[in-house]
């Protein structure tokens, strides 16, 4: 059984048809990446899984996601929960304005997760080991998130994420405005909170897919041109479009 | 010939910016002067904190302690009635309404301001005044309370469209990254938006209380303008604009009634000059941001 199943899925913009019949299956514990040119859909895909593009005005929606056999786009779904079962991490690192203990505290306090004050305490320590920014900041819980680098703004981000405990995490170009090294960085990671997380990142960067996911999905124009093993699109690819893609002859 | 255009209207346009700075300063002057005098002759403690506004009898005192507490009683009850509903419009026009709402409502807000004073006054002195006298069964409906009520129609849409703006301008970044850890619409705009557009919010309440304090034409028509101490908000008042509105024109130039009209003028600038400047700071936080 997958764990994220999409089927017949599309989405429009007012008129504009940006997500046509996407069909996929996501499976548990995997790093799948979404590729593809600027455009293409790949972040709209990916927005669709946490339905946080039903906040912008003029979105509407066909087919069906479904997360563990439900479907989320079901009437009855409650927008609330589904969000802090699937975590997003966003392109630019947006951590609230407040203190950074407060950031990841966040999620537990509104989910209503725990009441109690040593244990949102003990959950904020964790989570901010798992993201291995605890050493660094340990003495400046209290100081504005907005004081620390965007490298490790973006792993707050991810730390705020993970506290609330979801099944899946959303990353959405979570590199795209740090540097070579914090990349690096950020990757490795992902890497390791692949044991417990199902993970999909959208990126631009075809070597980072082709570095840390199992599985490699290719999007053109709102179509899903393929999905397969990573090693498989970038070495053997299926259709002419991913291979013309993937060897840099445009994109 | 384009060189020397260009150096005479940069010189007007240099006149005409520095002119407010020099119509506020000589408005402070003028003010602080004639204070000053009247200060050399009756005791600015027996001023401020006197009780007794004679200003025709025999010994003249000039006591403006009811005045103030009038002027604060007035704006006290108008900020409570005015910030809450303020800021639950400001949210509801930003974050809640949708296009074509948002763009009705904030015009209509924005017409609130170009309401005349003195019709606020009316509609209250026809309207409000005698049923605030039957619902709590009180000798008169010129109260504070009446003040209070029809000022805070007169702050709101300062206040609105001021945080109307702060809460525009949070980024939509961090709705969205509250909203994606599973926060409520509502979570998200309590905890995040309007902590974020907080200093903002404080500036444009500063503004709105600038704005009731100042006011003069509806408090003196529906307050009752009886210059004793009140005991609750349900009593006639009188504020200090009303008294230098309704006295001034029955003074001697140069009295020293006339004077002490003036020193109450420099006290009310000095009230609105400090909640202004509040509200600067409070802003210049907000942009920083």
């Amino acid at each position: 059984m997958s764990k994220i199943e999409i089927k017949n899925f599309n989405l429009y913009y007012t008129n504009f048809h940006a997500l046509k019949d996407i069909n996929i299956n996501i499976e548990d514990r995997r790093i799948t990446t979404i590729i593809g040119p600027s455009g293409c859909g790949k972040s709209t895909l990916l927005r669709s899984i946490n339905r946080i593009n039903d906040t912008i005005e003029g979105v509407h929606t066909t087919g069906e996601i479904n997360i563990y056999d439900e479907n989320i786009y079901d009437e009855n779904t409650d927008v609330d929960i589904l969000r802090r079962n699937v975590g997003m991490v966003f392109q630019r690192p947006n951590p609230f304005p407040i203190s950074i203990y407060e950031n990841v505290a966040f999620g537990l306090r509104v989910n209503r997760i725990s009441t109690s004050r040593s244990i949102i305490s003990e959950t904020v320590e964790k989570s901010l080991k798992a993201v291995l920014l605890w050493d660094n900041i340990k003495d400046r819980l209290y100081k504005s998130a907005l004081s620390l680098t965007l490298e490790e703004q973006q792993r707050l981000c991810i730390a705020r994420v993970i506290a609330v405990v979801p099944h899946i995490i959303l990353l959405d170009e979570p590199c795209s405005s740090l540097d070579p090294v914090a990349i690096q960085k950020i990757e490795e990671l992902i890497i390791q909170l692949k044991d417990r997380y199902t993970i999909i990142i959208v990126t631009h960067n075809m070597q980072q897919a082709a570095r840390v996911s199992n599985d490699t999905a290719f999007m053109l124009f709102g179509k899903l041109i393929e999905f397969d093993k990573t090693e498989k699109i970038f070495t053997n690819p299926s259709k002419k479009e991913t291979e013309d893609y993937v060897s840099g002859r445009f994109g | 010939m384009r060189k020397i255009v260009d150096t005479i209207i940069e010189k007007i346009i240099f006149l005409c910016g520095i002119s407010s700075v020099i119509f506020v300063i000589l408005i402070f002057s003028f003010l602080f002067i004639e204070s000053f005098v009247f200060f050399k002759d009756f005791s600015i403690i027996k001023f401020i904190t006197g009780r007794y506004w004679y200003p025709d009898s025999k010994l003249a005192l000039f006591g403006i302690f009811s005045l103030l507490v009038g002027s604060f009683l007035v704006t006290l009850g108008a900020c409570l009635i005015a910030v809450p509903i303020s800021i639950m419009t400001a949210l509801y026009i930003s974050e809640v309404a949708s296009k074509n709402v948002r763009d009705i409502l904030k015009s209509l807000v924005e017409l609130m301001v170009a309401i005349p004073s003195v019709v606020i006054g009316f509609i209250g002195m026809i309207v409000l005044v005698p049923c605030v006298k039957k619902l709590f069964n009180i000798p008169t409906g010129l109260t504070a309370f009446s003040g209070s009520v029809m000022l805070a129609f007169m702050a709101m849409p300062t206040i609105v469209t001021i945080s109307e703006d702060a809460i525009r301008s949070v980024p939509w970044q961090y709705k969205e990254g509250a909203l994606a850890l599973g926060a409520t619409k509502w979570q998200t705009m309590r905890w995040i938006v309007l902590k974020t557009a907080r200093p903002g919010i404080i500036a444009a309440t500063m503004l709105g209380i600038g704005r009731v304090i100042g006011e003069t034409m509806t408090v003196i028509m529906i307050t009752g303008n009886s210059s004793r101490i009140p005991h609750s908000i349900f009593e006639p008042v009188r504020t200090m604009t009303a008294v230098i509105a309704t006295e001034i024109g029955e003074t001697v130039n140069g009295s020293m009634h006339y004077k002490a009209l003036f020193s109450i003028g420099l006290v009310l600038f000095l009230i609105t000059f400090l909640i202004n400047f509040v509200a600067d700071l409070f802003l210049e936080k907000n942009k920083n941001k």
